[in-house]
């Protein structure tokens, strides 16, 4: 069914369609409003039976997630930002355990400085946690992955982040196509737990391992994670199957035929990024894009596939990997071991720095004539840097820094006016 | 077994003849067909008063919930002790997550199982949730807060050591003042841990009114066992702190681990009682009152109250706190 509802409230729909036995929930922006949703459904008895559980802190949303799924019952929730962070020795643990928990991360920048913007930070800092992760380009993505991320979680037994850009697409209201129950059910089937507490069959879960086998039970985490690579092409057609669209998959190129510049993104960005290609085309660019949708595990055979006839790469990515430049451009580079192609990173949007098509158009013509640093800051005010730099090299005593470079801009909503003018 | 009445106390021992009683009220330890729901054969040090107090504790709670129990289990000495892999000694379903969050774990499990009965596909199961005092008084506290607060349907139970013995004994929040550990060691002007505010976790369960909070020690087993099976009977958030003395910790001899319990119980420096829904409705009362020093002298993790020189004014402070106690609970008239 077509409807016109905001990002949140389509996912939220669209997990409570997934029948959901225990959803946890701890309030941080921008997902709150998913599991604001949720909690409504399973007050009023929409979906039921459930249990909506309103913890003390993310560490106890994923810890109560981590004692529902072992005890056998479809479970899910929703963070971001600091509140991944606060709950990422659960994480860790979710993932060690074998557990498919499904959680939604709106992906959202992670603070000092406090920010609660979209970026993909808080995601990308847990990608070698064992979890599943998958990128939404589109809303209507978003509530269609989640459906396909508890088939994919439940068949291999491990947990699985659906990412969507925080307010970009959770608050955002667009058109999605709504599935029906009957729909749903015909495409996942129920929970069959691998391991499960259980008096009749006692088992014990979360025992010391040594060295004689813990590199066994991590390969194992690593085996299956390669295993998502094979399953989810074949979801994704039976996806298709049931309710008549593509969603998923691995990865998706748009006008990458012939194309002596890639570009590579993740998320909602992918939009922006196609209507500038698309006009670049019309004005002759050889210009393309890749898409990836599977973050963990990464799928380098298809990234390599896609972009190994490009003369030139430019990742644009959301994240920023301190003293080193990009999280998704080092992931990217090992795709292209050995290759004799560049490979730009180009750190965008952090922080919800908005992504506009005019910086996008100027970058990829200068990336075309290789006029771009191995690693780019988009939009980066270098003047307020060099004057922060300025003052610590001049007073010992400079002060917080983020304060001083605010003072510097001036009023902040005249700036962000003026930036998306 | 059959029933011999016989003599109910041994003269000059705490031993409480379990014989003399009629056979169904005779403790689960006594009974044959008990679950065993931890086996023996595991790692803990000999006179460990944990692996004593989970014994009881968890095998009344499996009598009283018929066998249908799920346990969760803190990281600390009693996981590591009981599981290296394969030599499990759990005989119920067992999971250990991490170090701080095994109330919620619980919380998680119990709300699994109420939907799963709802639908007819589980019977009724219950849930313990159990860590030391550093897994509940300090890195598990928000979790147990949280699930006392929601009134979430667990059994909690905290095996008090007064520290991290698995780490190496170091100082918790549970840790008594003066006591030596390895993070608060008997050097300097005042040796030892020092007098903070005190956090004692069962009153702090207690303002959280909850439906059922009760201390005990592994000094009064039956009391013990009579305290697991009132918390089973009851819905809700519930809470049990046992004191368990640790050989190693304490600096005590192996086979002093219950003398020494009952000590602290003695000396009031350790109130045994019961409170429902906020307010205390039993203590255990103390049959013949002693001075803190004689709980405190059988100890080495207060051997340097007592010499090179006595330090009197600190032994002073230790039996003013067990005065309170007396005072507060009502400790030398019962109830």
């Amino acid at each position: 069914m077509l409807k016109q509802i905001e990002g949140s409230r389509a996912v939220a729909e669209a997990v409570a369609l997934c029948r959901p036995e225990v959803i946890c929930a701890y309030p941080i922006s921008p997902q709150t409003h998913i599991v604001e949703a949720l909690g409504e459904f399973v007050k009023d008895g929409t979906l039921a039976p459930c249990e909506f559980i309103n913890v003390e802190s993310e560490f106890a949303a994923m810890s109560v997630a981590i004692g529902s799924s072992a005890a056998g019952a479809r479970t899910y929730t929703a963070t971001a930002s600091q509140g991944l962070l606060f709950m990422a020795e659960a994480v860790y643990n979710a993932s060690g355990l074998g557990l498919p928990i499904v959680m939604t991360v709106a992906n959202r920048a992670i603070g000092a400085p406090i920010n609660i913007w979209n970026d993909h930070s808080d995601a990308l800092s847990q990608r070698d946690s064992g979890w599943l992760q998958i990128f939404a380009e589109t809303n209507q993505e978003a509530l269609d992955l989640h459906i396909q991320a508890f088939r994919l979680a439940e068949e291999l037994s491990l947990p699985i982040m659906v990412c969507m850009d925080g307010f970009i697409l959770t608050h955002a209201y667009e058109r999605v196509d709504m599935p029906t129950q009957a729909q749903v059910d015909a495409y996942l089937p129920k929970y069959e737990p691998r391991q499960v507490l259980d008096p009749a069959e006692p088992v014990s879960i979360g025992a010391m391992v040594g060295p004689e086998a813990f590199m066994e039970v991590r390969y194992l985490a690593h085996a299956k994670q390669m295993e998502a690579l094979k399953l989810i092409p074949g979801y994704a057609a039976e996806f298709r199957e049931v309710f008549g669209r593509d969603s998923g998959g691995l990865t998706h190129t748009y006008k990458a035929d012939d194309a002596e510049t890639m570009v590579v993104a993740m998320g909602s960005l992918l939009g922006t990024i196609k209507d500038v290609i698309d006009e670049m085309r019309a004005a002759g660019h050889k210009i393309g894009v890749l898409g990836i949708t599977l973050f963990r595990p990464f799928p380098i055979a298809q990234v390599r596939e896609a972009l190994h006839g490009a003369q030139r790469v430019v990742v644009l990515e959301k994240s920023l990997a301190v003293g080193l430049g990009g999280i998704l451009a080092t992931n990217v580079r090992m795709a292209l071991s050995a290759l004799p192609i560049d490979v730009y990173t180009v750190v965008a949007g952090i922080g919800g720095r908005p992504i506009t098509m005019r910086s996008l158009h100027a970058l990829f013509r200068e990336a075309e004539r290789d006029d771009i640093d191995p690693v780019t800051f988009l939009d980066l005010n270098h003047d307020v840097v060099d004057k922060q730099l300025a003052r610590e090299r001049s007073t010992r005593r400079s002060g917080p820094a983020a304060e001083a470079i605010l003072r510097d801009i001036g009023v902040v909503a005249a700036k962000v006016a003026q930036e998306v003018r | 077994m059959s029933f011999q009445p016989v003599k109910f106390y041994q003269t000059g021992t705490f031993t409480v003849g379990n014989r003399l009683l009629p056979p169904e009220e005779r403790s689960v330890q006594a009974q044959t067909k008990r679950f065993n729901s931890i086996n023996s054969g595991h790692r803990a040090c000999q006179g460990c008063g944990e692996a004593l107090g989970a014994r009881y504790a968890v095998d009344a709670a499996m009598e009283a919930a018929n066998g249908q129990l799920i346990c969760a289990n803190a990281t600390g000495c009693l996981e590591v002790f009981s599981t290296p892999y394969p030599e499990t000694s759990w005989q119920v379903p067992w999971i250990h997550s991490l170090f701080g969050n095994t109330a919620a774990v619980a919380t998680g499990i119990a709300a699994a199982l109420k939907v799963k009965q709802l639908k007819g596909e589980r019977r009724d199961i219950r849930v313990v949730a159990q860590g030391g005092d550093g897994g509940t008084t300090d890195i598990g506290f928000g979790c147990l807060s949280g699930m006392f607060e929601r009134n979430d349907d667990v059994l909690y139970i905290c095996y008090d050591n007064g520290g991290y013995m698995n780490t190496g004994i170091q100082r918790s929040s549970a840790t008594p003042p003066a006591a030596r550990t390895a993070t608060t060691l008997a050097v300097g002007d005042e040796p030892g841990n020092l007098f903070g505010q005190g956090k004692f976790v069962p009153a702090i369960a207690m303002a959280h009114e909850i439906p059922y909070v009760a201390t005990a020690t592994v000094a009064d087993l039956r009391d013990l066992e009579a305290k697991v099976r009132r918390a089973m009977a009851i819905r809700g958030a519930r809470y049990l702190h046992i004191l368990v003395p640790c050989p190693l910790g304490w600096g005590t001899a192996s086979h002093e681990t219950i003398r020494i319990a009952r000590l602290a119980k003695e000396t009031g420096i350790f109130p045994v009682f019961e409170a429902e829904h906020g307010e205390l409705k039993s203590v255990l009362a103390i049959r013949r009152p002693l001075p803190v020093e004689d709980y405190l002298k059988p100890q080495k993790r207060y051997a340097h109250l007592f010499a090179p020189k006595a330090r009197l004014e600190v032994i002073a402070r230790l039996q003013q706190l067990a005065d309170r106690n007396i005072r507060r609970y009502g400790l030398l008239e019962g109830n």
